[in-house]
Formats: structure tokens, sequence, C-alpha cells
């Protein structure tokens, strides 16, 4: 008989990883802003590396490519910058509410694109047989249904047959895009070029002698109703608790596939508005990069922001000054202009790695025993 | 004619393969990488970097160029480009518990903007007229096919004409299958992405198995980006021209219901629907743009009928996206 | 005298300030099976999950085979071939039994046709009926058990445990069970069961070990006992609480359950035509073996379980009519006014949100009130306070996520919002659970208070001194049925015993 039983020396790992209770929030404030300082640092050393350039030219050309150069009289930049951070801040405002609802709404980019498409419809079709205020009205309530029928297609089967979102929408992002595509080469202005270059028609009024101005003021509105909405309306309770906890959802009676519907119509419809005032309001054309992307970086805003508004408006802030900014670093430089997408790709890469040591403690076991003993 | 779409589709078609291949070896693992996309550009970037590097090193000629080295070294650079934007994803999500669509996403945009940017200082570099790179020495080398293929008509032009990277796709997306269906590397990483408590408690090591899961999936998909700019473009390296590839490749591996097999067949299809308008007399450009987008209809319509059947086999694996933690079992 | 196979001497384990295990003593011998017999909560499953390298003991030694042992791990206990069958199973649901079977295992080249047929040896040779080639997901409880048994069995195991095996089984699928535990039994294996069912115990095993509250009882030959010594052994002699217990005011029928049965996911039946009556005024106690259907039974009441045939009669003191509360959703309910609150089993993952602070936590029940779309705070604030300053919550503000609270202050803060509804009819699973002495009064009190107002309280419990002292009928279920009603002034501890485990049909014959 086999009696022979194994003898080894048991290890205890070294280190081991604990959940954090709970952090103070201004040491969770300081870990995040220790990342983006870190990530800029090694942005800097990269683009000395690259261009043999002085380190701390690199983040005064940024400034100057973001803002303006301080004292010049030229607003242009500042416009743009408040512009861009409007949009980008618009969609991520669009994809909190569900997020909060653990939706991942990664369609974003679809759904804006095919309200920025109907609006172009309008505006190209109906400008002849409307007045001028009703097509304004017929042109935005038909973009922000069109976004809203788009998110809310992958809601109902979530619902009610648990398909994945996160692949749904994806998905759903690359059928708009060919939509405007087949759309853009029909309708192509001037006819035959493929492309729409210029609506002349049905243009959203530009107030203030400022083409942005509208934007970012419909924006700014779109910010305090969403922050309300998510906090202080019942709508907005019922969201929070279906994300943390579908069975309490359950437990007091929320009906959660009614919750995820009416969220997503909502998500989609916000990025449905968007994708009019892009069309409407700025472009004043479609193409399938209209968007250009910004519904995926959205994503980072919204979940990088705590899917607080609040914190959203610096999150976008900040990567629309990453990219403006690095975008001016490689001009001055002579790198090429992806270098924006790179140090925005890192940035958002550190912060993403920085809320490990927010939600975890690193202990080590070594440590302990010394202390037991 | 037929065995010429064919062929056309295959070409088109293996990017998409490599892309979902390494896909689903991540996703098997319960990670789900949208880093992909940008993973498959630095794949390709890192390839035409090895390449442009050696065709200075023989001085722009044909004749100072070693065969074995011209395709070793852009399929090494390319390999190693790739696998280290996979160690990033696994630090990040699997080390760091960082939310995976998020990371993902990040590394997308990065990964373009690696390629586009080094494709750009290339293309600088060279003083060219035109907005690209061209290493058609490298891609003739990647480019040669069986000689006697030409003979054989049809069969040899569907089957034999093809240059080396298509049947390598294939063999490893056999290889990729084999091994999940057939050994025990298969089963326990098949364990760690269904049910990594389980899979921890039956003593495997699941934080090896994601990171490798990881590093060898983007290995992978970075070879359809090399594979892309070597043999589909004859060597051409324009940014962006990559496109959305890499989102097609993702929604392969749901077309594929996360099988390698499945993919191989799926991806010719994928090729030939990207393709087809080609070959339909009298299609307008517009419709064209209609026809491109099948892909993702036929991709949409299978997720929605599987998961609709709910048949397990056809479903995700279970604890796709979500983080490990073994104290919170 | 041959050596045990594992002797466990004054083993204690303690988390935080709960003892579980506190100087236990156990042999058990090969070719031998060992019933550990208790209570819920007496700390059974903790002592196993010590030999299984689950936890690691703060005292006492562990021998194995007459060596002392450190079992640091899952995997050490297999070394040392331990194997232990969870209630939870863990088993890759798409797999098939032989691939969970090998799963994990390095035994040279992978073949699964060559391992399969070692199985199919093991399963041959104790008996075991399992398709090899089937998925865990089409599976039985009974079939994923039998998967979890060989997977020990293949790696060698020779000691084994099983965790509360019958919990979910038919009584046909415990006899075969049984009949194969005999058979490895009987080739040497030595096999410890945890149970608390007598007649199991009874009819199955060798010697028995009694546990009471973490403590070691000690260990009887089945031969030479019966159950009503076990069953004095287990539960102990009444001890007296003192917690106020006053007549019920006018009690009148409240809550009528008639005959209403339910099945969970997998099919299997958790309550079988349950019927009842819960008067207003009036505590009623619900005792069993956890797991006997009495989540399933309040969550029917609450709207939260499907119900498949019955009936649940609600007595409108308002309307003074019936209404019927069947097929009706916790929403429908509360629209018809019944005032129904529920302190469920589960705190942190149904009754409250973790990350949400006391004052959203307050709303859950009353966030609907009113016609505006926005939010009424002020109102849940003030609850929030004042549930804090009258229960004497410990917590740093009203604005403190409730996951940061204490598990007695989480408790009070939950069944304060429930009280606070002014409820007609009162819900509470193991209340008290996992509180301390005074955490506990408080809670007692409060139920108590509710009864004077005259609300119709269902409490159910696992403490047989608690149950006896506060509650006016007692009700028990065992399996899914009800097995007796008996009045908590007069009952003993050991009739209660008997009746939780009592199941009726399928009684092995011993």
């Amino acid at each position: 008989m086999r009696e022979q039983v194994v003898r080894k020396h048991h290890h205890e790992p070294l280190m081991h990883i604990a959940k954090r209770d709970d952090m103070a929030w201004w040491k969770a404030w300081l870990i995040r802003l220790a990342a983006v300082l870190i990530a800029l640092l090694f942005v800097g050393v990269i683009s000395v590396i690259l261009n043999g350039g002085v380190f701390f030219e690199t983040y005064g050309t940024m400034f100057r490519g973001a803002f303006g150069r301080l004292g010049s009289g030229s607003t242009r930049l500042l416009w743009k910058f408040l512009q861009e951070t409007a949009i980008l801040l618009g969609i991520s405002l669009a994809v909190t509410p569900a997020f909060k609802m653990k939706f991942w709404n990664c369609g974003a980019e679809g759904q804006a694109l095919i309200g920025g498409l109907m609006s172009a419809i309008c505006m190209m079709k109906l400008s002849d047989s409307l007045p001028y205020p009703l097509l304004l009205v017929v042109t935005v309530i038909t973009s922000v249904a069109a976004g809203a029928v788009w998110g809310v297609i992958p809601a109902i089967f979530k619902a009610y047959y648990k398909t994945n979102e996160t692949l749904f929408t994806l998905m759903m992002n690359y059928i708009a895009m060919q939509l405007v595509a087949y759309y853009a080469y029909v309708n192509a202005i001037p006819a035959g070029s493929g492309q729409i270059q210029s609506i002349d028609t049905g243009h959203l009024p530009v107030i203030g002698g400022q083409a942005y101005l509208l934007n970012i003021l419909v924006i700014t509105v779109l910010t305090v109703v969403m922050a309300i909405y998510l906090k202080y309306s019942k709508h907005g309770y019922e969201i929070a608790v279906v994300g943390e906890s579908q069975n309490t959802a359950r437990y007091i009676g929320i009906n959660v596939k009614k919750v995820i519907i009416r969220t997503m119509l909502i998500s989609g419809a916000v990025c449905g508005l968007i994708g009019c005032l892009l069309v409407a309001g700025t472009d004043h054309s479609v193409n399938a990069n209209t968007v250009g992307g910004l519904g995926f970086t959205a994503i980072m805003v919204s979940w990088l922001g705590q899917f607080n508004p609040g914190i959203m408006i610096i999150m976008s802030a900040l990567i629309v000054f990453l990219d403006s900014g690095a975008a001016k670093v490689a001009d001055t430089f002579y790198l090429n202009g992806s270098y924006a997408d790179i140090v925005a790709g890192i940035v958002i890469l550190f912060v993403v790695g920085c809320e490990f040591f927010i939600r975890y403690t690193v202990k080590f076991r070594h440590a302990q025993k010394e202390v037991d003993a | 004619m037929i065995a010429a779409i064919i062929r056309r589709a295959i070409l088109l078609g293996i990017p998409l393969l490599y892309g979902s291949t390494g896909e689903i070896v991540t996703e098997k693992s319960g990670h789900l990488n949208l880093g992909i996309p940008g993973i498959m550009y630095v794949g390709g970037i890192s390839g035409v970097i090895g390449a442009f590097l050696y065709e200075q090193a023989c001085g722009n000629n044909v004749e100072n160029m070693n065969a074995v080295l011209a395709i070793l070294i852009p399929f090494l650079c390319s390999v190693v480009g790739s696998m280290l934007m996979g160690l990033i994803y696994s630090f990040l999500t699997v080390t760091l518990r960082a939310n995976q669509n998020v990371t993902g996403l990040a590394l997308t945009t990065f990964g373009i903007g690696i390629g586009n940017f080094f494709g750009g200082s290339l293309i600088k570099l060279t003083n060219s007229e035109m907005p690209s790179i061209v290493l058609t020495k490298t891609s003739g080398f990647y480019s040669v096919t069986l000689p006697f293929a030409d003979d054989l008509g049809w069969f040899g032009e569907i089957f034999l004409s093809h240059e080396f990277l298509t049947y390598l796709a294939v063999i490893v997306a056999l290889v990729v299958s084999f091994v999940l269906n057939r050994t025990r590397v298969g089963l326990n990483l098949r364990a760690v992405g269904e049910n990594p408590a389980t899979a921890d408690a039956a003593g495997i090591n699941v934080t090896k198995y994601k990171y490798l899961a990881t590093c060898i999936g983007s290995a992978i998909a970075g070879l359809g980006g090399l594979q892309y700019v070597m043999v589909y473009t004859d060597g051409v390296w324009s940014n962006d021209a990559f496109g959305d590839r890499g989102w097609l490749a993702i929604a392969l591996v749901i077309f594929a219901l996360w099988k390698p097999t499945m993919a191989i067949f799926g991806s010719f299809l994928f090729g030939a629907l990207c393709n087809i308008h080609n070959y339909i007399d009298g299609l307008g450009v517009a419709t064209q743009e209609l026809f491109k987008m099948l892909p993702y209809v036929v991709t949409v319509s299978v997720l929605v009928i599987t998961s609709m059947r709910k048949k397990r086999e056809h479903q995700p694996p279970e604890s796709l996206g979500l983080p490990y933690f073994r104290e919170e079992r | 005298m041959p050596t045990a196979a594992i002797e466990l001497k004054n083993i204690t384990k303690t988390f935080g300030s709960v003892v579980a295990n506190k100087d236990v003593c156990l042999t058990v011998n090969r070719g031998e099976i060992l019933s550990i017999l208790g209570e819920n909560g007496s700390g059974k499953t903790t002592l196993m999950n010590m030999i299984s390298g689950i936890y690691f003991p703060d005292e006492g030694q562990i021998f194995i085979n007459g060596e002392e042992a450190t079992i640091a791990s899952p995997k050490d206990a297999f070394d040392y071939k331990i194997g232990m069958i969870h209630q939870h199973f863990k088993l890759v649901d798409v797999f098939t039994a032989a691939e969970n079977i090998v799963l994990g295992i390095n035994d040279g080249k992978y073949n699964l046709k060559r391992s399969t047929g070692e199985i199919r040896k093991i399963c041959e040779k104790y008996g075991f009926e399992l398709d090899l080639s089937k998925k865990v997901y089409t599976m039985s409880v009974s079939e994923k058990q039998t998967v979890e048994i060989v997977k020990v069995l293949y790696r060698g195991a020779d000691i084994l445990i099983l965790d509360e095996p019958t919990a979910v089984l038919t009584p046909q699928e415990t006899q075969k069970l049984f009949a194969v535990l005999r058979r490895m039994r009987d080739t040497g294996k030595a096999i410890i069961i945890i149970t608390h069912k007598l007649h199991e115990v009874l009819s199955l095993s060798d010697r028995v070990a009694v546990l009471r509250k973490g403590e070691y009882v000690g260990t009887v030959e089945t031969a030479t006992t019966n159950e009503s010594e076990l069953t004095e052994m287990m539960v102990g002699h009444k001890v007296a609480l003192n917690i106020e217990r006053a007549e019920p005011v006018d009690p009148k029928p409240r809550l009528e359950v008639h005959h209403i049965n339910c099945s969970n996911r997998e099919g299997v039946k958790m309550l079988d035509d349950v019927s009842f009556t819960a008067n207003a005024g009036e505590i009623l106690g619900i005792a069993g073996i956890a797991g006997s259907g009495q989540r399933e039974l309040l969550e029917a009441i609450a709207g939260l379980q499907k119900v498949d045939s019955g009936a649940v009669l609600y007595s409108n003191p308002k309307t003074g009519k019936m209404d019927n509360l069947t097929t009706k959703t916790p929403l429908q309910i509360r629209e018809l006014g019944v005032r129904l609150s529920f302190v469920p089993e589960d705190r942190l993952g149904m009754g409250l949100v973790g990350n949400m602070d006391i004052v959203d936590n307050m709303m859950l029940r009353s966030y609907r009130k009113g016609k505006s779309m926005f939010l009424e705070r002020k109102g849940p604030k003030d609850l929030a306070e004042h549930i804090i300053e009258e229960l004497e919550v410990v917590t740093p503000s009203a604005a403190t996520p409730v996951r940061r609270l204490s598990g007695g202050n989480v408790q009070k803060v939950l069944v304060g919002r429930e009280i606070a509804a002014s409820p007609t009819v009162l819900m509470a699973a193991y209340p008290v659970r996992g509180l301390d002495i005074n955490s506990s009064y408080t809670i007692y009190n409060l139920l108590n208070e509710q009864k004077a107002c005259g609300v119709a309280v269902i409490f159910v419990g696992e403490d047989l001194d608690v149950l006896l002292e506060l509650c006016d009928r007692i009700m028990v279920i065992g399996s899914g049925r009800i097995t007796g009603v008996v009045d908590g002034r007069t009952a003993t501890k050991e009739q209660i015993g008997l009746l939780m485990t009592k199941t009726d049909g399928g009684e092995p014959n011993a």
C-alpha cells in the first residue's frame, strides 16, 4: 500500500491584493492627477527623443496649440477648443445614463451619425417645402428620433434576450457609417463628386456672430439637465438602482426591462441631437467620419469622469487639450499629426491604470508577519 | 472569372482571419480586447519598419537582399510589436483589473496613432511625393507563390495561387482550433474564460493563462496587419488605409461563434461580401456602399439569433468582460 | 488499533469576534463513515473547510495518518488525498462531465479517451451512473454532484468530505448516493458527511460527532444511539434569553396562504403545498433547516417568486375585503394598498444598495411618492436621521454608503426603513444573523413593537431559543413542506428539532 504523504514547505505569497474600503476623495483625485502628470512627463520624454527639442518647450507648445497664444487677441483657437470640448462632452453625457445602468453603449458613434444623417436629409429635401422655423423643428425632432431608434434596437434585444450589447452597439456603428456613405453618394453635392461638400440650406441659426456659440450653449444646458436628471429625478434613481443591483431593483418593484429600454432611448436621442448640432450646426455636410471617433472617446470620458457630468467637463477638456495641443507640437516639430492620438492614448492608459491604486491596496505578507512575531 | 472572385475574397479575408483568430484566443480567456484594431495597425507598421530598415541596410538593392531575412525581419518585428501591445492590455486588465472596454478602446486609439505616426515619419524620411511608403522589394518576397499554380486552371487559382501568409493564416486557425479543443492547454484556457473561480480551484494559474492568451492572440492579430501591407497592397503603406478591418475582425468572432474553423470560412465570406459589388454588373458606386454594410448586418443577425436560441455552446465565454479577483468569490 | 485517517486536536477558529469553532477534537478512521451533526451556524462547514485548505485554523493540530500536517491551500489538501464536495458545485457548465473531471490535472499526455476509460473504471467500481460525454448545463443537480464526487476520486482522494450532500437530492437519489458511499467505505476510504438530517445519520453513518454553537459536544456510536438522544445533543438545553413576549391583542387573520407550490430554476420543487395563516398582532415564527424553502416562501408572498399554483390572500383592514396577491408584481401589490414590508436575507444584495448612502437607501421604498418626476429627498433625509438616532446606528453621517457600516448597523437601517413604511405585514428573514447581542435585542424589540401595533409579523429564524421566546406560534418547514405548527409558549426544542428533520416520504429503511 502506498502510504506516501507529500511533505513540502508551503510558501505564502509575498504580496496580496485586497479591495480597499474607501479612499478619501481628495486622495483619489491626487492619484488621478499624479497619473496625468506622470503620463505627460512620459509624453514629454518621448517628444524629446523624437524631435530632439527642449523638454519644457513641448508643454508650452501644447498650451498654445489648444488655446492660442496668450495676449495675441485671437480667440479663434479658444472657440475651437470650446466647441470640440462641448461636442465630446455632449456625446459623453449621452452614453452616461446607459453606463450608469451597466449597459455598455459602444454605439454612440453610430447613434450620433444617424442623427446627423437625418439632419442632412431634412436640410436637403425639406428646405424647399417647409418654412425655416418649421424646418428647424422637424430637423431636430427627426435627428433625435433617429438616434433614439438606433440606440433602442440593441436595448430591446438586451432586455428580452440578454443579447451582448457591447458587440451589438459596435456593429450598429458601422451599419450607420455605410448608410451615410450610401446617402452621400446618391445625393452628392456637387453631383457626381461622391460626397456632400456643403449643404446651403437649413442651417441652425448662428447666434452672437459665433459659429460655435449655439452648440456650446445647447451642451451647457444639456450638461445641467443631465446632471439633474441623473441625480435628482426618479428616472435617474432607477437607473442607479438597476446598475448597482438588479436584485434590489426587482425587490422594490422596478421594471428592469422598461428601465433599460427607456434609458437607451434617452441615450440614443441625445446622441442624435449631437449629430444634428454637428451637421446642421457646424459642418453643414455629412460623411462617415463626421463624428470622427468621438463616440469611442466619449466612452472613455464618461468612464474616467465616473459618470459625473461635472468631472466629465474636466475630462473632455483634458482630452481635447491633449489632442489639439499635441497636434500643435507635431506641427511645430515637424512630427506627424497622429502624434496627438499617441499622446491621448498614453494619458488615458495611465489614468485607467491608476484606478487600481484607488480601488485596491497591495499588502505585503512579509512585513505583516514581522509585526505579528 | 469565379475562380478570380474566390481568390480575391480569400485575399481580402485573410487579415480578418488573423484578427479574429487572435481575438478568439483572447476572448477564450475571458477578455474582450477591443484594442485589436489598434494592435493590427501596430502589427502592420512594425513589419513596415522592419522591412524599411532592412531595405535601407541593403542599399535599396534587391540583389543584396536575402529572401529569408527579408521575410523574417518584418515578420518578427510585427510579432514583437503586437505582443507588446497585448502586454500593455493584459497588464492593465489582468494585473490592474482596469475596465476592459475602456482599456481596449484607448489601446485602439493609441495603436492607430502609432501606426500612422511612424508611417508618416517614414514617409517623410523617404522624401516621397506620394503620401505612402513603398516596399515593393520586401513585398516581392512575401508575394512568392507556387510556380505551377497557374498551370492548373481554376483549381490552381483557388487553392494554390496564394501567398504563404494566406496558408499560414489557415494553418494558425486550424492549430488554434486543435489546441482549444484537443489539448489540456486548451481545456484549461476555456475553463479560465468560462469560470475562472473553478479553474483557480482546480489549480490552474488563471493570471498566466490570461496573459499568454492575450499576448499570443495579439501577435496573431498583428500578422493580419502585416499581410495587409505586404501582400494585399503590394508593400504600400499609406496612413489609415487599413481602415475598419479590425472591427470587422471582431464582428467575425461573433459570426464564427468563437470557433476558429468557422472563422476561416467566415473570413472568406466576409471577404466576398466586401468585394461582391465589384462583380455585379450595373451596380452604382452608391449601392456598393450599401453592400459594404452586409458583413455587419449578417453579424448582428447571428448575434441576435444565437442569443434568442440560447444554445449554450454558441454563447460568448461566460465570464467575458468580467475581471477576476480571487477574494471576491 | 489502526491509525486514524484524520485526527483533529483542539481546533479553534475565530472570525473577528465570532468564534466559529472552539477546541474541537475529532477522529475519522479508514473504512468508516462519520456524520457531523449540528444546527445551522454550529460550525460544521467551517471545520471541514479547515481540513480542505480553505481556512487555516487559529489553534490546534491536524494529523493525517498519524503525522502532523499543514494544510494551507486546497492544493495541499489534494496532496494529502483529501477531497471535499462543497454545497456549491465548482463546475464549468459548457464542459462535459469528463472534461470537468480531468480539469487541472497534469498526468502526462492529454488524452481524453484514455482518461475517460479510467474515469469509467472508477464509476464501475463504486456504482456511479454517469454519462461522461454529457454537458454539465444539461445535468440535474444530482448528476452534477456525482461529477464532483468522481472528480475528487479521480484525483486519488481517499478521505472524502461531503457538505450537506442530500440537501438538493430527491429521496431516490439520496438512496443511490448512500449506496455509493457505503461501497466507498467498504473499500477503505474515510468519509465525513455534514448533515442535520437525523434519519440519514442513523441509516448511514458508523459514528456521529455533534457540534453545537461551534463547540464539540461529543461522538457516539450510531448503533447505540437514537433520535431523541441526538436531538438533545444537537439543540442542547433551553437557554433563557429574557425576550419580552406580550399576549397577542385581538389576533385576526391578515395573510392567508393556500396550497402554494413553486420550483427553482433547475425545476426542483422548493415549496410543496404550503398553507398557513398569519395573524395581525402576532409573531409567527418559521423554523427549519436553511434552504428548506423559507426564502422562496417569503419571496412568493412578496411577489418576487413565481408560484406554480396556489394563492396568497390578504385581508385588507381598510376595505375589509380579501385581496388576491398571487401573480402580482411587488409594484402591483403596493398599488393595491397592501403595506407589506420585507427584510430579506440578503441585506446588501437585495434589501439595500451598498454603494448608496443611507438617505438614498431610505428612498428605495418611497421614491415613487408624488406626481413630480423629481425625487424628494427631504423626507428620506429626516427618516434617515430619525433611524440613526432612534436605533443608535453607528455611522459618520447619513451620507455614508451603507456598505461601509458594520453588519448590525446595516440591519438597523434596513429594518428601520421597512418599519417606517408602517406595514400591516412585516416579513423578516434571519434578521439577527451575524449581529451582536445588543443589536439583536434592538431588532427583537422592534418586532415586538410592531406586533403590539397590530402588524402581522413573520419571523424566519435559525436559533430555536430565540424562536421559542419571541414567537407566538412557530411553523416548521422541512424540504418545502410544512411539517407542523406549534405554540411558542409550550413547545420544546426537541419537539421542533424533530419536526425540522422530519421529511415525509422516502424515509430510509435503516
